[in-house]
């Protein structure tokens, strides 16, 4: 009887290793883990790490997070934009446009038709200014949605932008489908000078809720 | 202290004047310089080539001749010997050697020195009372840099010397493409590294570009000269033997 | 197509290991047709790719220094990423089972390939099920190693490079030469080029703004990412303890393919697992900082098999073998497994700044792709393997080392392979050259009296008269270099003459003067 592909692989796998002497290894993890840092040393941080990525950043305790989002859809001059099911539906009320809320049935080309989407976030990390986006969550709704329109608007919790990439890391749903952005879409492609603005949306605005 | 010097197979045959320098050097500092005379060759060359077995006796000899517990520290004016001495023989004897020679080049590769790690970490001496006037400039050799880490050392021990007009060499860190016979059998590529590093040089109007390896130094140095550049290669260790009473005098360069 | 001959490799002597085969000889992109020296000649040849080259890995090499230099603790990541990357190869058996048993939980479908020929299989066969002909792609180190795009076209199936480097390189039907930026050998007037010629109905007035060369590029694609229904993608990373697999990108190409197509298809090497998920929390660090010297890549996906109502609700997993338990089974040589295909290597390679990334002859070029290549592939082919000049295609400055964000021991794994080459490869003119100079060095009476006879070149050569042009192998020495000639005194005749003795009494003298402990102190 042939071996299948799969035992194939997994025997030479152990021969290899039967064939080579390999220590027991320990993993040193005595790199930086667990820090918090005062809320205002998170903001500034997350701020400017968003800045040098051309991300745009937006700062207000919680009772202004309509009107913040409302002026940025306006700035861009979007009429339609989508919503993942279970975002805050009164984040919407001083925004005067069409608002389409997402189902896994809307094709893409349809999402491509949206001016851009508002979504909230899981958690962010404050020293590589990156926004984590739990596909699970129904205020941020399935991946496509956050991927196809132009424009992003995210909504950020200062209680969720951690210090350091572990921290945030620590705080992830494994299994769920995640995205970690950190600015606009982006390429070094061309004489490895970055550009901002390929596929995925060319804007991204942030908002950031200091008192949430 | 009772240093054993290792002239290198290279310095000793093709750049005496840089171990005369570094034997002169090491004496005036009050050191007692010892030459166990059946010194040879660290097998480098061999190893990096690919050549494990046939270095064997080489390491062994080596081992041999500075194994003697009255030689404190064994001292060589080479980035890259030194390298090999601390890297490469214990993978020769792991691998084709005994016991003995295991020991022996463990015991070695202890107190094994390149000059400058020497001069500034072991004798914590800078200002070696060296007088050079002239304008420098200085190419840390990759072997120097990477392998045995002895980062500011050389420049640290250049800066105290009297009158010398030391300039800096943009790109200083990128090799010159020498690599023992990467320069034989990548010759294309390691003249266009060449060309480059010279272009650095030459740019720094430096009347000597030294370094602390006479390999790359016969590299660099033999560029210089094709080129004729004006600039001339000079191992550390004859800057810093030059004094006031016994100066170096710089040879007409090749223009 | 050739089948490698070596010990056997299949399970007929049971409980004795058997020595993994390496990637099948003729099959994929892991050898070149020449040997590197000659390769690199035409390549030095190419002024433009020389400037395009210097530039570009100028630019990333500083932006890489500081985002590195920004942590305080990047060494302590890089010994982590190290430590837990020599882990995972340790316990490749149990981690490999375990990710399959974690995606197949989570819906997925896992295929193991020996060889880059059976992989090109499944994925062909995988996208004929869907009843598509055409398959988007996300740029993938392990699909360009086994030359999949070929194999697709050959069964009727059209690939689409979504990157922009790749696309730049598929469209111009050229070879990538970078890992990490394929088309980095191509400056912007050639890429507009590019451009103008090959993509439909694109704006005759495209300039050379590489951000309206992007934004051609996304105009190009956007009707083909609304509309495919198989993507093929590689991965960074697979989680064994959650099955969770990654990809690190910055353009959105792979969010695009990862998400909208109705099948996903997924090709990764098996030396890509990772234990545990929260490993992620140091290769999020020292991936992006190494490759783009950015402090995070615009974008990382992370998906676990197949979520009803999100993304792909197909999913497969391909786990490839070609040549990577040959590797292995090398105790020096696994290292280069380790790799996570940042390219810090090649952006600071002084043989790859000046070559670039064809004279290689592999997908995987640079210093990592020297060590790497003869692993996956061999060196010993036919008699004249090109593979077999790649250990030697490097200086051995060491700057690779110090870059690699798992720090691989490339310079170390170079002298091994060159160790294994030359014991592979028997009596040669160069074995027998470095005999010689080994009987001479060992005895020292020999290696005096040669020093002193016709001065250690000689020796070495066979025969140096003149010092500007020396007979073969040292012609492309004496090409561009003036050789001493070796001077009358050797340093230990000079040492043994009277003259000698003298300077020596005169140095100790003055040392006299100036014992150790008050040797003149530094400023």
């Amino acid at each position: 009887m042939t071996a299948t592909a799969r035992e194939t692989v997994l025997r030479r796998v152990r021969d290899a290793l039967a064939l080579s002497d390999h220590p027991e290894v320990e993993v040193p993890r005595a790199y930086r883990t667990g820090r918090s840092l005062p809320d205002e040393e998170r903001l500034a941080l997350f701020t400017d790490r968003l800045v040098d990525y051309r991300a745009r950043v937006h700062t207000g305790p919680s009772d202004r997070t309509a009107a913040l989002i409302a002026e940025v859809l306006q700035e861009h001059g979007a009429q339609r934009v989508g919503v993942p099911t279970g975002l805050d539906p009164a984040w919407l009320t001083a925004f005067d446009g069409e608002v389409l809320t997402d189902s896994p049935d809307i094709p893409a080309p349809a999402l491509d038709a949206l001016d851009g989407v508002v979504t909230s976030s899981a958690v962010s990390c404050a020293e590589t200014g990156t926004i984590f986006l739990d596909g699970g969550a129904a205020d941020q709704g399935r991946r496509a949605l956050t991927l196809v329109p132009d424009l992003h608007v995210c909504v950020v919790d200062l209680s969720s932008v951690e210090a350091g990439v572990p921290e945030a890391v620590a705080r992830l749903r494994p299994t769920r489908p995640l995205t970690l952005i950190s600015g606009p879409s982006a390429t070094s492609d061309i004489e490895l000078e970055r550009v901002e603005g390929v596929h995925g949306p060319r804007t991204l605005e942030v908002v950031i809720r200091t008192d949430a | 202290m009772r240093i054993g010097l290792f002239a290198t197979c290279l310095g000793d045959t093709l750049f005496p004047e840089a171990v005369k320098s570094t034997a002169v050097l090491l004496a005036r500092l009050g050191h007692d310089v010892v030459f166990p005379p059946e010194q040879t060759c660290c097998g480098q060359m061999h190893v990096n080539t690919g050549y494990q077995r046939e270095p064997v006796p080489l390491v062994r000899n080596f081992a041999e001749q500075f194994g003697d517990p009255s030689i404190e520290a064994v001292v060589m004016p080479s980035g890259s010997c030194a390298g090999s001495v601390r890297h490469q023989h214990e993978i020769v004897a792991e691998r084709y050697g005994d016991a003995g020679l295991r020991t022996g080049v463990a015991a070695v590769k202890a107190k094994t020195y390149e000059l400058s790690e020497f001069l500034v970490d072991v004798l914590g001496v800078t200002d070696v009372g060296a007088y050079f006037p002239h304008r420098v400039t200085y190419h840390p050799t990759c072997h120097s840099l990477r392998m045995l880490r002895v980062g500011e050392k050389p420049l640290r021990l250049l800066r105290a010397v009297e009158d010398i007009r030391l300039v800096e060499l943009p790109e200083a860190e990128a090799c010159c493409g020498f690599g023992g016979t990467f320069a034989v059998k990548n010759a294309a590529t390691s003249s266009a590294m060449l060309r480059d590093k010279m272009d650095h040089i030459t740019g720094t109007g430096a009347e000597v570009c030294t370094a602390g390896d006479s390999s790359c130094l016969m590299h660099i140095g033999g560029g210089l000269s094709r080129i004729r550049s004006g600039t001339r290669t000079l191992h550390l260790a004859q800057i810093l033997s030059s004094t006031r009473t016994s100066p170096h005098v710089l040879a007409e360069a090749t223009r | 197509m050739s089948r490698p001959t070596g010990p056997p490799t299949n399970g007929t002597f049971l409980g004795m290991p058997a020595v993994p085969p390496r990637s099948p000889y003729g099959t994929g992109h892991l050898r070149g047709t020449r040997k590197f020296p000659e390769a690199a000649r035409d390549e030095l040849g190419n002024e433009q790719l020389r400037r395009n080259l210097g530039r570009a890995t100028r630019t990333i090499r500083g932006k890489r220094l500081d985002a590195t230099g920004e942590l305080p603790d990047w060494e302590r990541l890089r010994d982590a990423g190290a430590a837990i990357k020599s882990d995972t190869m340790n316990r490749l058996p149990e981690l490999l089972e375990q990710l399959e048993r974690k995606v197949t939980e989570h819906g997925g479908t896992v295929h193991w390939a020996r060889d880059g020929v059976e992989a090109n299989e499944i994925v062909a066969r995988l996208v004929k099920d869907t009843g598509s002909d055409e398959v988007l792609k996300v740029k993938s180190m392990a699909t360009q190693e086994i030359g999949l795009n070929e194999h697709l076209e050959s069964e009727g199936i059209t690939a689409y490079e979504t990157d922009l480097a790749e696309l730049i390189v598929q469209l111009a039907g050229d070879q990538p030469s970078h890992i990490l930026v394929p088309a980095i050998h191509r400056n912007r007037d050639e890429i507009r080029e590019i451009f103008l010629r090959e993509i439909p109905g694109v704006d005759p007035g495209l300039d050379t703004v590489p951000a309206h060369l992007a934004a051609a590029a996304r105009a190009y694609l956007r009707e083909k990412f609304m509309t495919a229904r198989v993507a093929v993608s590689g991965a960074n990373f697979g989680i064994a303890e959650t099955g969770t697999l990654s990809v690190v990108e910055s353009e959105g190409n792979g969010r695009m393919c990862l998400t909208l197509p109705e099948t996903l298809i997924t090709v990764m090497g098996i030396e890509k697992v990772l234990p545990r998920f929260a490993d992620l929390e140091v290769f999020l660090q020292l991936l992006p900082r190494s490759s783009t010297g950015e402090r995070m890549n615009p974008y990382t996906s992370m998906w676990t098999g197949v979520t009803p109502g999100d993304g792909p609700q197909d999913f497969h997993l391909v786990l490839l073998d070609n040549g990577r338990t040959a590797a292995l089974a090398d105790r020096v040589g696994r290292e280069a497994l380790n790799c996570i295909r940042c390219s810090a290597c090649l952006n600071v390679c002084p043989v790859y700044e000046r070559t670039g990334g064809h004279a290689y002859g592999s997908v995987y070029p640079g210093p990592i792709g020297a060590v790497l290549t003869p692993q996956l592939a061999g060196m010993h082919g036919t008699d004249h393997d090109p593979n077999s000049s790649l250990p030697y295609a490097s200086s051995l400055c060491g700057a690779c080392f110090d870059a690699c964000p798992v720090k691989i021991d490339i310079p170390s794994l170079l002298v091994e392979l060159r160790h294994q080459h030359t014991e592979e490869s028997g009596t040669t003119a160069e074995a027998l050259a470095m005999k010689a100079a080994a009987a001479v060095m060992k005895r020292p009476k020999l290696f005096t009296a040669a020093q002193r006879t016709a001065g250690l070149g000689r020796v070495l050569a066979g025969r140096s008269g003149t010092f500007s042009r020396l007979p073969a192998p040292f012609s492309g020495w004496s090409d561009s270099r003036d050789t001493p000639a070796p001077p009358a005194q050797s340093f230990r005749s000079w040492l043994a003459s009277a003259e000698g003795a003298a300077t020596m009494r005169a140095a100790a003298a003055e040392g006299a003067r100036h014992p150790d402990d008050d040797a003149p102190e530094g400023s």
